[in-house]
This record gives C-alpha cells, sequence and structure tokens, in this order.
C-alpha cells in the first residue's frame, strides 16, 4: 500500500516537473532581484510604494510589487534603473509606462474626460439612491396619514378605540 | 401609474446591457497607446546574422506585420503555420522580433518550422518589447508606409482573423499610401 502511495507520488511530482518545464519562461534577468541597492531607505519605499500602484499586465489583479511575472521583473527592473541610476521622478516613471502600455498600467486612473463616469460614477448612483429613497418615503407617509376617512367616521373609529381599551381595563 | 411600474424594468433592462457588453469585452485585451504613433525606433541584431542590425527605417515605404515571437512561446506554436501560409500566399511583408530568446533556440525553431519573416530582429532583453508595450506574446503590429502603428493584434492569429481583419487592413493601408 505504502508502496504504491510512494509510486502515485513520484509520479505526480515527475508531471509536475514536466509541466513546470513547459511552461518556463525566457531566460530570467542578470541581477537577482535581492541584490538590489538603494541610496536611501526612504528611496526604497518610494520604489515600493510606486510599484505598488502599478499594475502587471500579465497578471491584471497583481501589482508589479506582487507579481511574479516575467514582464512584471523586467518592469521592476525599468523602474529600479530609472529612479535609482537615471535619478527619475515618480511622474516621469508612471508618464515612460503610460506611453507604453497605456493608462491601464495605473491603479488609479487620472480624472480626465475619459474617467469622468468612472470617477463621479459611484457618487451619482448615491445621489440617486438617495433621491429615489426620500421620494418613496415621503410617499408612503403621505399614504399612511391619508386613511381616506371623513371627520365622522374618525371620530367614530375614537370612541370605538376607547370603549375597547376601557373594556382591556376591565378585564 | 402605469409608466412608474415600468421604470424599474427599464433600470434593470439597462444594468444587463451595461454588463452584456462588459461580457463581451476582453480584459486581457488592452488597447495600446501607440496606435497612431510612429513605431518606437530600435536597431537591433537580426537572429540570423549578430553582425547585422535592423530597425524600422528598413521598412519605410512599406506596409509590414511587426509580429512578436519567441521560441519558449507555446501560443506562437499555433500561430506560426498560419505566418508561413500567409508569407507564402499572400504578398506580405512580416518583419519578426524575437522577444527574450536564446539565439540558437530561435533558430532552430525557425528552421524546424519554416520562416515567414522578412528578418527577425533580436530583442535578446526584452527592451524592445518594452518600448512597444508588449504584455503577452505574440502580438502583431500592423504598421503603415509611414512607420505609422495602426493596429495591434494580441494573441495567435488564426487563419479567419488573418483572412477577416489583417489582410483588408493591410490592403486597406497600401491602397491609401
Amino acid at each position: 500500500m505504502s508502496r504504491l502511495r510512494r509510486w502515485t507520488l513520484a509520479a505526480l511530482l515527475g508531471l509536475a516537473a514536466v509541466s513546470v518545464g513547459a511552461v518556463a519562461g525566457p531566460p530570467v534577468a542578470d541581477q537577482p532581484e535581492g541584490l538590489r541597492q538603494f541610496d536611501s531607505k526612504a528611496q526604497e519605499q518610494r520604489y515600493w510604494d510606486l510599484l505598488g500602484q502599478l499594475r502587471c499586465l500579465v497578471c491584471q489583479n497583481e501589482s508589479l510589487a506582487a507579481s511574479q511575472a516575467d514582464l512584471a521583473e523586467d518592469l521592476r527592473d525599468e523602474v529600479y534603473t530609472q529612479m535609482v541610476d537615471k535619478g527619475k521622478d515618480n511622474e516621469a516613471i508612471i508618464d515612460y509606462l503610460v506611453d507604453r502600455y497605456g493608462q491601464f498600467v495605473l491603479y488609479q486612473p487620472p480624472f480626465e474626460p475619459l474617467t469622468y463616469l468612472l470617477w463621479t460614477g459611484p457618487f451619482l448612483l448615491l445621489i440617486i439612491g438617495f433621491t429615489v429613497l426620500a421620494v418613496v418615503v415621503r410617499q408612503r407617509r403621505r399614504a399612511a396619514a391619508d386613511d381616506g376617512l371623513s371627520d365622522d367616521e374618525r371620530a367614530r373609529v375614537a370612541e370605538l378605540l376607547e370603549t375597547e381599551s376601557d373594556k382591556d381595563k376591565g378585564a | 401609474m402605469r409608466a412608474k411600474l415600468w421604470i424599474p424594468l427599464a433600470v434593470f433592462a439597462a444594468i444587463v446591457a451595461l454588463l452584456g457588453v462588459g461580457l463581451t469585452m476582453d480584459p486581457e485585451r488592452v488597447p495600446s497607446p501607440l496606435i497612431g504613433k510612429p513605431v518606437p525606433d530600435f536597431q537591433l541584431p537580426t537572429v540570423g546574422d549578430p553582425e547585422r542590425t535592423v530597425g524600422p527605417a528598413d521598412f519605410k515605404g512599406r506596409v509590414f506585420l511587426l509580429n512578436v515571437w519567441a521560441s519558449w512561446c507555446i501560443s506562437c506554436r499555433h500561430e506560426h503555420p498560419v505566418l508561413v501560409q500567409a508569407a507564402r500566399n499572400h504578398d506580405l511583408t512580416i518583419v519578426g522580433l524575437d522577444y527574450k530568446d536564446k539565439r540558437a533556440d530561435a533558430l532552430d525553431w525557425l528552421e524546424q518550422r519554416g520562416d515567414p519573416y522578412v528578418v527577425s530582429a533580436f530583442d535578446a532583453k526584452g527592451k524592445t518589447g518594452i518600448d512597444l508595450g508588449v504584455y503577452g506574446v505574440p502580438e502583431t503590429f500592423v504598421v503603415d508606409a509611414d512607420g505609422i502603428i495602426r493596429h495591434k493584434f494580441i494573441g495567435a492569429l488564426s487563419r479567419d482573423k488573418l483572412r477577416q481583419e489583417v489582410l483588408p487592413l493591410v490592403k486597406k493601408l497600401r491602397g491609401s499610401s
């Protein structure tokens, strides 16, 4: 039994190795990423903050900081080179990436005509929602206040209710 | 009062329509900001001969396809026969950009599967790939006679796509220049 299990495990591992080999990407960058040197702690912080705001285009729900995709590695190299070696500011680096990959690389797109609706949409929906709510509540309240009875009828209802509650007290 | 009953239905229909359109869009097809702009200039050694260099300027005056490929790229295996056939049967200039590849592997690939390219540039580091905004090989740019990128296809070109989209576009661009 345990032998069979061992064989199964070996087969699975072999399969895993083959499939990993099949999807292996191109060769990786020259310098291991862990060995990157920064001028200061603040610069390193800026580097990671910036990467956190940028989208990896290969795995779109990951930032450039988090992604293990090959392209993300290359772009981290590029951001590092531009920031540390060339001393560029964040804006210049963002422009560089947007020029090539479009605004899709930005997790926080700029506020401009194309994105007005994107930015204001949720607030517009909120306003519409509250307006509808207010209208409905007001209508309900008016409907509740207006019970369609004449003054005589109302007096009679009050009278009946009173005798009813008197009975309750007596009981 | 009657009209009021239709409002929720109308809102619902609008949302369904919006979501429906959203479903037909592929989030992996990110529109390229390079459309309508000149091909980023590069000078790269060719795959066949490291001594020789090639760049987009060499093709000025011609409508061409710039196809980004690599021997390690799985989808390229599906696309490659389509390109080989297209180069053989149609009057097409296909320039290759071999992205982050090993030269020996690339040469093997071209030898075994045929070479549809007039020339392939060898982008070992992927730097030109970044300049072109490449994020998923294969990608194909359609470049007009003035060196302006007119369209970008992301992913493998199929025979249908070639026939229905690429060839008509190339024809149109040739006609206008």
